[in-house]
């Protein structure tokens, strides 16, 4: 039986460890790949890095980083942040990660989903979606829109629809974060979780709000969720990895050791 | 020095960096004469088996594979490296290298909520005391990404299980040839122990 894995998510400015609340007022906090290596060591199951460099001319620092990562840590990760064409995909695989995760670009070019699946395979592509609560409309059915730009943009796509579209074009499995609880520490959205999980057949990783290790629970279960994404709580020392993952054991839930 | 075959089979640099961060010299080549005069092999991979074979038939690697078997070389295939060394794959219907008699058969869970590929990190369970494994405890897991499954005829080629609704072969192996269908360089310290005993195992089984 398959564990449920537990993620880490590095916010990476400008070669920098940066952890955002609710996208606004980011501050550096440490060095990605010193931390990215202690998490390894502390028997974390994946990484994000994600590229929030604001300007295009530091994104081969950012490359630089992935490549000190992959030779420090032997577990599977993947990157994302302003990769806009195949190419820059490309470059982030050869530069050692696994997987890319594309969010803006896929809105509004699905088409970097399938052609980056054809050359590296559905399992190198994960679908990153921003997502916010929304009243119920005619184009809105679900109640949850695709937001970018941290959700100052709306995209007017509903997310259900937009998450068996992006299996369809080829992603191998979907990050789904939550605009609403990222940064809040009170817990993932479970119902957007949920409702999105039994609506694919491809890995779901619940993203924003992960305060304890409780919510991590209740979205691996009644969220149906994968995997679970966390940041600050590590970040910050809230939790150790082995905390989260000997309570999660304890309540049932099967994950790697530590 | 291990030889890392390179057929554009995607991510070769992964198992040269858990090498090097073992300290375990090798060498990623396409060049079939430098395989086949190294001291062991590794026979990684990401992708399609029939496309996969192509390029390995193209550049002769199939040649330089059979023949370093047959005179002992040690060899470690990983995840779709496990499958081409048998006979045959379902994955495009495709004849392989047949090192091991057996067959690549797609996985087709019964359960609507399993999902394929099998991918994250699992159990395997021992089924014999390979050197390959030394050091592998029961509670273990691995990096799995896979549709596909080995499936060797012999039930003796078979080292180690893992259970996905149903019990596949997880490591298989003969004589001085030994594959795992996860990605030991992508399974943090036990992938490690893997590379580790395979860089130090002399082709023979105790």
């Amino acid at each position: 039986m398959l564990s449920k894995r537990i993620i880490s998510c590095l916010d990476v400015r400008d070669g920098n460890l940066a952890k955002s609340v609710k996208f606004v007022d980011t501050k550096d906090i440490g060095d990605p790949v010193s931390t990215a290596a202690k998490y390894y060591e502390n028997g974390i199951d994946e990484l994000v890095l994600y590229d929030i460099t604001a300007s295009s001319d530091n994104r081969n620092i950012m490359l630089d980083v992935v490549n000190k990562v992959a030779s420090r840590i032997f577990i599977p990760f993947s990157v994302g942040g302003g990769l806009r064409t195949v190419q820059d995909c490309t470059n982030v695989l050869l530069a050692g990660a696994e997987k890319v995760n594309v969010n803006t670009a896929a809105v509004a070019n699905p088409n970097l989903i399938s052609d980056t699946a054809k050359v590296f395979g559905a399992q190198a592509v994960v679908l990153s979606m921003d997502v916010l609560e929304v009243e119920i409309s005619q184009k809105i059915p679900s109640g949850y829109e695709v937001v970018t730009h941290g959700g100052r943009i709306h995209t007017g796509i509903d997310a259900l629809w937009w998450a068996k579209k992006g299996q369809e074009l080829g992603a191998g499995e979907l990050v789904i974060n939550s605009i609403d609880a990222d940064g809040t520490k009170e817990g993932y959205e479970i119902r957007l979780t949920r409702k999105i999980a039994d609506s694919v057949s491809i890995p779901v990783i619940a993203s924003g709000g992960g305060g304890k290790p409780s919510h991590l629970h209740d979205v691996l279960t009644e969220g149906g969720a994968d995997a679970a994404l966390i940041a600050s709580i590590l970040h910050y020392n809230e939790y150790t990895i082995k905390e989260i993952k000997d309570y999660l054991s304890s309540r049932g839930i099967k994950v790697r050791k530590t | 020095m291990i030889a890392i075959i390179d057929y554009d089979a995607g991510n070769l640099t992964s198992v040269k960096r858990a090498l090097d961060y073992l300290g375990i010299q090798s060498r990623i080549t396409p060049d079939p004469d430098e395989i086949m005069t190294s001291e062991r092999i590794i026979f990684p991979g990401v992708g399609h088996a029939a496309s996969a074979m192509n390029t390995i038939i193209k550049r002769g690697l199939d040649q330089a594979l059979k023949e370093s078997y047959t005179k002992g070389t040690p060899i470690l295939g990983i995840c779709l490296g496990t499958q081409i060394i048998l006979s045959h794959s379902m994955e495009g219907n495709t004849d392989c290298l047949g090192l091991i008699k057996g067959d690549c058969p797609e996985f087709k869970p019964e359960n609507p909520r399993l999902k394929i590929p099998h991918m994250g990190w699992n159990q395997i369970r021992k089924l014999s005391d390979h050197p390959i494994l030394d050091n592998v405890d029961p509670g273990d897991e691995f990096y799995f990404v896979h549709s596909f499954y080995p499936q060797p005829h012999n039930p003796s080629s078979i080292l180690a299980v893992c259970e996905y609704e149903i019990e596949f072969p997880s490591v298989i192996g003969c004589n001085n040839l030994v594959a795992t269908q996860f990605h030991p360089e992508k399974s943090g310290p036990a992938g490690l122990r893997i590379l580790s005993n395979f860089s130090s195992w002399d082709g023979t089984i105790c």
